[in-house]
């Protein structure tokens, strides 16, 4: 074993970190898409009516932001079946990632609806739109502005943990890079490769975010 | 609230049924009592308006109105029937949101800032009531958008959005997506008092002239004294939560009767 970087030790384990890469976009993705729908029907049961109901569901946010999302993977994975839960790596995976995201989403979304301004609910009411209505088409279009700086910050938070997966086995990136040193005894280029990818996907995620939002506003007729 | 609401009759009946009438209403927040059982009664066609002085509880009487805010007591009728409460086995209980919504119906409501929706033109802000409430196609609600866009002479600025049109345009708009919901009663809630004083005309006179274009009953709270004397056929000064004093605008204006009437009119006539 050397410690000089092997370019062509690099060049063929290429492939096989570009076709990981491939699953870790697809985990994140996934868990992304659990945590939108999840951090959303948080949000609205937690501006219920219920006392009870909007107690209980800001108790468990808080229970779920305040332990680690490696806990929560290693839970669902290995405790889950205990109880008759059984989850195949990348499902247990997704799960706890939506689970863990979706608390933090929770509270961005309720920042977008808290940022849109009370006359819009009495206009609504005036017009006499329903609930369901006035959240689709009046309130949570303009709170979508406001609400994707930080949406966008937990989509690449997302990405990089989505790493905390390999624990379990989901043959996402680092586990790819594991396996490789595991087989070659050379850990040095998989891991340099694996940073890389993760900041070649980091990087242009900020200012997508941020065009987005712009485009966003624009669309939506909204002042910057 | 475990209010005694059987001296409340469950429905209006009789020759002069108001379109609105507020039945011993109260409301108040914690221990500051804003209404003090309110009694008001506004004929149908019959235009109102509240002065006051702030604090007086006279913008609370058209937000309860508009379902806005929930009261402590008493009863609200609009148009012979009860709206904050309803009949259930032969007694008034407090109303469910599907009876709000039917009662609310009647009522359409502009506000001091506008509330047009920023993310819709001011076409699209008149269809929305009528093709997500009422249930109109979008050609009829169109049609029915345009006509009153003419009327408040806003045609032109149809494809706007509210960020591109002035303090007055917009409230001519909101005028006419009020109206675009075909109301019994409209609510004018200081629509003039966010608009700068060379504007202000443009929108009294659009008040004027749909009031009597559309078969409306009004109650409206501003601070346009002239304007108030001109358009209502009843004025009622606020004062302290209770009415203190009411009566035509010639009553009310040049011969009022209680001092805190008379001061307080002195008061806005210095003012301008």
């Amino acid at each position: 074993m050397t410690t000089a970087w092997d370019w062509a030790f690099a060049a063929e384990i290429l492939p096989r970190l570009i076709h990981a890469t491939g699953y870790t976009l697809l985990a994140a993705g996934g868990g992304y898409l659990i945590a939108l729908i999840l951090g959303l029907a948080l949000t609205f049961l937690q501006r219920s009516r219920s006392r009870v109901l909007t107690i209980v569901v800001r108790e468990v946010m808080e229970f779920v932001r305040s332990t680690p999302l490696v806990l929560q993977i290693f839970f669902i994975f290995y405790v889950g079946p205990q109880f008759g839960l059984r989850l195949s790596p990348w499902t247990a995976g997704m799960i706890a990632i939506g689970l863990h995201y979706g608390a933090y989403l929770s509270e961005v979304f309720r920042g977008g609806i808290e940022s849109v301004p009370k006359g819009q609910w009495e206009a609504a009411t005036a017009l006499n739109l329903s609930t369901v209505k006035t959240y689709v088409r009046i309130i949570l279009p303009q709170a979508l502005p406001s609400a994707l700086a930080g949406m966008g910050n937990y989509l690449v938070g997302i990405l990089k943990d989505t790493p905390m997966l390999a624990v379990i086995g989901v043959t996402e990136l680092l586990h790819a890079a594991n396996t490789i040193g595991a087989e070659s005894y050379r850990y040095l280029e998989p891991y340099t490769i694996v940073g890389l990818i993760f900041l070649l996907l980091s990087l242009p995620a900020a200012a997508l975010i941020r065009s987005a939002e712009t485009w966003v506003r624009k669309k939506l007729g909204l002042n910057a | 609230m475990t209010e005694d609401l059987s001296s409340f009759p469950l429905h209006l009946e009789g020759a002069n049924v108001p379109m609105v009438r507020f039945a011993k209403v109260t409301k108040s927040y914690g221990a500051l009592t804003v209404l003090d059982q309110l009694d008001l009664d506004v004929a149908t066609g019959e235009m109102v308006t509240v002065i006051g002085p702030s604090g007086s509880g006279k913008t609370t009487v058209l937000r309860m109105l508009m379902t806005l805010e929930k009261i402590n007591g008493g009863v609200i009728y609009v148009d012979g029937e009860p709206m904050t409460h309803m009949e259930k086995g032969g007694r008034l209980v407090a109303a469910d949101n599907a009876h709000l919504r039917r009662v609310r119906s009647k009522i359409g409501m502009c506000f001091q800032h506008f509330n047009l929706f920023p993310h819709m033109t001011a076409l699209e802000n008149c269809m929305e009531g009528p093709t997500q409430v009422l249930g109109l196609s979008k050609a009829e609600a169109k049609a029915r958008a345009e006509t009153l866009l003419e009327q408040v002479g806003m045609a032109a600025k149809r494809g706007h959005r509210p960020a591109q049109l002035s303090g007055g345009q917009q409230q001519r708009v909101a005028i006419a997506r009020a109206l675009a919901m075909r109301p019994k009663v409209m609510l004018f809630d200081e629509v003039t008092s966010a608009l700068d004083p060379e504007v202000i005309g443009e929108v009294t006179n659009v008040i004027r002239k749909l009031t009597s274009e559309h078969a409306l009953t009004m109650l409206m709270v501003t601070h346009q004294m002239g304007f108030a004397k001109d358009i209502s056929d009843r004025i009622c000064f606020f004062y302290k939560g209770k009415i203190e004093e009411q009566g035509s605008p010639k009553e009310l204006f040049d011969h009022p009767q209680k001092p805190r009437t008379q001061q307080f009119l002195s008061a806005v006539r210095e003012a301008i």
